[in-house]
């Protein structure tokens, strides 16, 4: 174990692109209302429901907004409308924007109802656009329930009639109301290590296992996180601990994940207590058979290949032969 | 001034289940809050405050589902909060809400907590892929199964005591209608010999994945002497964090754990909880944590946990019955579920616990939540007469 007497260097954290997606999206049940709605949709119509008060909602509320009372009226509205609201999107982007060209972001009042729905005007030029200004929908070719299948909203002459919905051209959607839909929800950032663990990591890629100490104590942090949890200060010193350490406690895990990049089923993972280190690191064990894993066991780290500023580099941990570590040297550290 | 005593005098739940397709969040909360409120004598009109709880929003994938659902819960012109504070977020709900009549600011809240895992998997809600960290953690079994590990060897805990608290409170389940799991047949054998999933845990020591939602009616002790049925007082509240990781944590019998009952039963008298007690609500999602959390909750010494369980101290009809209802083993809407143990705590002073009802001979009884990595803890304690 050796110490620097400087703190860190100044260094950019690490910052890595992150997609968070449940695998196959996220399901709604639609209960009674929104099933109206969306099985409106499919069919080419638009569904509100009807208040207490009287009012016409669109979306259909399930619950009365001013009495909580439930609703049941639904009610057909539009399909014309009126824009009550709008802003231009001049520069669409692909991925972002369900239009390719420049179109309108509005709120619009369909015929019949009290409240506006927010959708996109595909107008061309912003000229057109106006509050008041008459609109339509242009329907999907195939529908299955779902928010798109109204395509846009289209600028409607003065006294025209809206155009009906075409056939639906979707393969095999029945007559049976619509019930559930997938959400697809995804969400994308960039995550930032912060310093400590950027450190820590470009630690790994140099086969070093480097953690940082606690101004008031002995206690060294790996990974560490520039703080030390127990009193809140930063933890300054950096120290590279051992290579070597002991399982304290593990868990043979038989159950599939639902990442790509877990590891085949079953496998261990265990904390192991680095030597020079105060809290376990949580990673793999490989190199001998699942049930051979024991607590107490002296371990040895096991890199990867490719040596990257990345945890996957420090693949795990493989036992050392060495006789196990006593209990009282590891207890307090499950 | 002190604060204003106060008291559950509505409560209500869903029957829990796998997936209820048939329904939205809202529809799901409604069923509950409905069932609170009629059973509190009142309407939406009556209620001052509503105060909501879910587990991760990783679950639906809705962010702020309080918003969402403001209607369902007659919260539109009336303050609304939502709660988060991981597994234990139903116990840290219904303490926010006590807080709001504590204080007098509010003469009756209305709580709910809910969890619909079926809109997507919580084993990968609970353990998302992150950047510059390996996939390893599958489920929450992944994360509380070494400590389990580590429990064991520190008691010499024999290996059958986590079947006994996993058919026991399965049984206890068949008294209670709501619950999510009713396994009639269940048998240690059937559980020792069924999947194992992270081992030391097996398939029948862990908890259901369920759709459901818990409501309560908190009431100022004005407000509840015009209820209509009988109150659960609130004699004490608690909530107690501490960090996943640092040097020497004990995550087998956590400090945080520890302080929080202490506060808990310092406020409501209570001297030695397995005397003073008539049942305790506790969140135990994997069957071992019923000897773990004995002994973090001061009903034995530590080390002496399982010894309780083997002797059958926590039966149903042992001498301080655990999770009468069931508990999370068979019911685990995960945002509800600490409120279900609060709610349930409630149920049993104020007499209404049906098939499931213990004795009540000394008037109190404790709910418990836990969440995170063993990092946040909510309890409270409710009687059957006010407080001092």
């Amino acid at each position: 174990m050796t110490a620097t007497s400087e703190g860190p260097a100044p260094e950019a954290p690490l910052v890595e692109h992150h997609v968070l997606e449940y695998p196959g999206g996220y399901t709604r049940s639609l209960g009674p209302a929104l099933s109206a709605f969306f099985t409106g949709l499919r069919d080419g119509r638009l569904v509100g429901a009807r208040t207490a008060d009287g009012r016409v909602v669109v979306p259909p509320a399930e619950h009365d907004p001013r009495t909580a009372a439930p609703l049941g009226e639904w009610v057909e509205v539009g399909p014309a409308g009126t824009v009550t609201a709008w802003t231009w999107v001049a520069n669409p982007k692909p991925g972002k924007h369900h239009l390719s060209g420049p179109f309108g972001f509005a709120l619009v009042r369909p015929d019949g109802a009290d409240t506006a729905l927010v959708g996109v005007v595909d107008a061309g030029v912003p000229e057109v656009m106006s509050v008041g200004m008459r609109v339509a929908p242009r329907w999907a070719r195939v529908r299955t329930g779902t928010i798109h299948d109204l395509e846009a909203w289209v600028p409607l002459a003065d006294g025209a009639a809206p155009a009906p919905a075409p056939p639906n051209e979707a393969p095999e959607v029945g007559e049976e109301p619509v019930t559930r839909i997938v959400c697809p929800i995804r969400l994308e950032y960039e995550i930032n290590a912060g310093i400590a663990p950027s450190r820590y990591l470009r630690g790994l890629a140099q086969r070093r296992i480097i953690g940082q100490r606690a101004r008031d104590s002995d206690h060294v942090y790996v990974p560490p996180r520039g703080s030390d949890p127990m009193t809140g200060a930063p933890t300054e010193i950096e120290v590279e601990v051992g290579q070597t350490g002991t399982v304290t406690t593990f868990c043979i895990t038989n159950i599939a994940g639902l990442s790509e990049l877990a590891p085949p089923i079953p496998y261990v993972t265990a904390q192991v207590l680095l030597d020079g280190a105060a809290t376990p690191w949580f990673g793999l064990v490989t190199g001998c058979d699942p049930t051979e894993v024991r607590m107490g066991m002296r371990v040895r780290a096991v890199w990867s290949e490719q040596a990257a500023p990345d945890a996957r580099t420090l693949v795990g941990f493989e036992p050392t032969g060495e006789p196990d570590a006593p209990y009282e040297h590891w207890k307090d550290y499950a | 001034m002190g604060a204003v005593r106060t008291a559950v005098i509505g409560v209500g739940q869903t029957k829990h289940t796998a997936a209820r397709h048939d329904v939205t969040m809202a529809g799901l909360v409604r069923e509950a809050v409905l069932e609170a409120l009629e059973d509190a004598g009142l309407d939406f009109a009556d209620i001052d405050a509503v105060v909501v709880g879910k587990a991760p929003d990783t679950f639906e994938g809705v962010v702020m589902p309080e918003l969402a659902l403001a209607d369902a819960l007659g919260a539109v012109g009336k303050p609304l909060l939502r709660v988060h504070t991981a597994g234990s977020v139903g116990g840290s709900t219904a303490i926010v809400a006590a807080k709001h009549v504590m204080a007098g600011v509010a003469d009756r809240v209305l709580v709910v907590a809910f969890e619909k895992q079926s809109e997507s998997n919580a084993t990968w809600g609970l353990t998302i892929p992150m950047p510059f960290t390996p996939p390893l953690v599958a489920g929450a079994g992944g994360y509380f199964a070494p400590l389990i590990r580590a429990y064991i060897r520190r008691s010499g805990a024999p290996s059958h005591i986590g079947h006994l608290v996993a058919v026991k409170d399965r049984l206890n389940a068949l008294r209670n209608p709501k619950a999510h799991l009713h396994l009639p047949d269940i048998t240690l054998e059937q559980v020792a010999e069924s999947l194992l999933l992270w081992e030391p845990l097996r398939y029948l020591d862990t908890c259901p994945s369920s759709d459901g939602a818990m409501a309560l009616v908190l009431a100022s002790e004005r407000a509840a002497r015009s209820a209509p049925g009988p109150a659960a007082w609130v004699h004490g509240t608690a909530m107690r964090s501490e960090p996943t990781m640092f040097a020497r944590r004990d995550q087998v019998n956590p400090q945080a754990g520890r302080d929080c009952a202490a506060a808990v039963y310092r406020q409501a008298g209570i001297g030695d909880p397995r005397r003073d007690l008539d049942c305790a609500e506790v969140y135990v999602p994997f069957s071992w944590y019923e000897p773990m959390w004995l002994e973090n909750l001061g009903f034995c010494a530590p080390g002496e946990g399982w010894r309780l369980t083997e002797a059958g101290v926590t039966g149903f009809d042992g001498e301080i019955p655990w999770n009468p209802s069931g508990g999370v083993l068979s019911s685990n809407p995960i945002g509800a579920s600490g409120l279900i143990r609060f709610g349930e705590a409630a149920q049993q002073v104020r007499g209404r616990a049906g098939g499931y009802q213990v004795p009540i001979r000394r008037g109190r009884a404790l709910g418990h939540a836990y969440g995170g990595g063993s990092q946040f803890f909510a309890m409270w304690v409710v009687g059957a007469e006010p407080p001092a």
